[in-house]
């Protein structure tokens, strides 16, 4: 065993404490130094709002997505956050060029190096954002621009299928259809479609089951 | 009355942000030193580094709207450090507008109560967790998992996986469809999709039939920007 597996469960442990840790800091630090403490009862209520959809969605997420990613991978992009609509993306766009397979020692490190550099690249770009954010404003509001970043999520996921569904348009025909019928019969799931993903997950690995139980893959 | 843009904010996110930092360089050397042990070419690598920069731009740009929506009641330090680490716009607007929902204010205007601004701190922080806990603290048994389906049958450990990824593909694909039972308009993510996928089999064929290498690593983040482009002409003439 190399060094790097050997240690990369230690380093994500600790950088994930680390990083916990530091993410409390925030708000602990700006009680302490406005001296401006919450109402517990505030907080209570303001995390029961919302912990019980995204706290199920993080979980999902993680048990969805650590896989794909790789261990370095996982560690590094549930730190550093945007994992559907950037880091998952990036690195299977890398891992696809460098012919690398998800699960194993290449492709652990090539999606490891995709997401650390897409992490680094996108702190310096909102580094940037927030220093000219009076400038670029009026630019990335206005409203020529509005429909490109409105679409970027067909934009990037009409890419992604292609490579996928080219690859293993067995397995992708079912779980697409599924998912095209249900959110056109409840559009209103559009706003939870991370809830969605481990349903598209589960039924294409029954699916693809089926389908190599009957020697069709 | 309280500061939203306060300069000790500032310093708190920024260490905070530098910290993310300093961890996204560490693990990208580890990887990189580890992908040279294992044989895979330094130039690869850079067409890789290369490649993944490239394709963080325009989702990086757009997290930069997502930074201007929450900086007009959160003031923009507060904002920049959540979408720079943990959170992302689809969790963050939420817990911000419940938070201020709990104290009855409003998100009209910035925060002036350094208490609400607490509160609202506390609540994104804590209700961000679960996913950075679940793979701090089980990442190994989960791995353990998967080694264990592919021990048994390494065909089908593939296939696992190839699974994993439609399902979150189709989840997406099938978003894409949810308006267009509100008419045309409905339609400009389906054809703004085509047009990316239309792309990236041009690409494709360029990469494998015409031998251009290089452009694999750019055919994703190329046909993305030319989808997006595609989309403001298409919604002018449609009426989006």
């Amino acid at each position: 065993m190399s060094n790097y597996e050997k240690n990369i469960h230690r380093w994500g442990k600790i950088s994930g404490i680390l990083a916990i840790l530091m993410f409390t800091s925030f708000p602990l630090f700006f009680s302490i130094y406005f001296d401006a403490w919450p109402n517990f009862m505030d907080v209570l209520q303001g995390l029961l709002g919302i912990v019980p959809i995204f706290y199920t969605v993080g979980i999902i997420e993680a048990f969805t997505y650590a896989p794909m990613l790789g261990a370095g991978g996982s560690y590094l992009s549930f730190v550093t956050g945007n994992i559907t609509a950037l880091k998952a993306p990036c690195a299977i766009n890398a891992m696809q060029f460098a012919k690398a397979e998800p699960g194993t020692a290449e492709g652990e490190v090539i999606s490891t190096l995709a997401i650390g550099i897409s992490s680094i690249v996108t702190t310096i770009i909102l580094f940037l954002g927030m220093i000219l954010l009076a400038q670029l404003t009026p630019i990335l509001e206005s409203e020529i621009l509005a429909p490109a970043f409105a679409n970027i999520l067909p934009a990037l996921f009409g890419g992604l299928a292609v490579v996928f569904i080219s690859k293993n348009w067995k397995i992708a025909v079912g779980p697409t259809l599924l998912m095209i019928i249900i959110f056109i019969i409840k559009p209103s799931l559009a706003g939870a479609v991370s809830v969605l993903v481990p349903v598209g997950a589960l039924f294409a690995i029954l699916l693809s089951r089926f389908l190599y139980k009957k020697n069709l893959l | 009355m309280f500061n939203v843009n306060h300069p000790a904010l500032f310093w708190m996110a920024g260490i905070v942000i530098l910290y993310v930092l300093g961890q996204s360089v560490f693990f990208s050397y580890k990887a990189y030193k580890r992908a040279l042990e294992l044989g895979i070419e330094r130039k690869k690598l850079f067409s890789i580094m290369k490649g993944s920069a490239v394709f963080t731009i325009a989702p990086a740009i757009a997290i930069i709207i997502g930074m201007i929506t929450l900086s007009r009641f959160l003031g923009l330090a507060l904002p920049w450090l959540r979408l720079s680490v943990v959170g992302a716009l689809t969790y963050e607007l939420p817990a911000a507008t419940t938070a201020a929902s709990v104290l009855g204010i409003s998100l009209s205007e910035p925060i002036s109560l350094a208490k609400a601004f607490s509160v609202i701190a506390w609540v994104m922080t804590l209700g961000s967790f679960s996913g950075i806990v679940i793979v701090t603290f089980f990442f190994p048994k989960i791995e353990k998992g998967l080694v264990k389906i592919k021990s048994k049958d390494e065909k089908w450990g593939n296939i696992f996986m190839d699974s994993l990824f439609i399902g979150m593909i189709s989840a997406f694909l099938g978003m894409i469809f949810s308006g267009v039972t509100s008419g045309l308009k409905g339609f400009i993510p389906i054809f703004v999709m085509l047009f990316s996928a239309c792309l990236m089999m041009i690409f494709g064929y360029f990469v494998k039939k015409k031998n251009i290498g290089w452009l694999s690593n750019y055919a994703m983040p190329l046909s993305m920007l030319g989808a997006m482009i595609f989309s403001i002409p298409l919604s002018s003439w449609i009426g989006g």
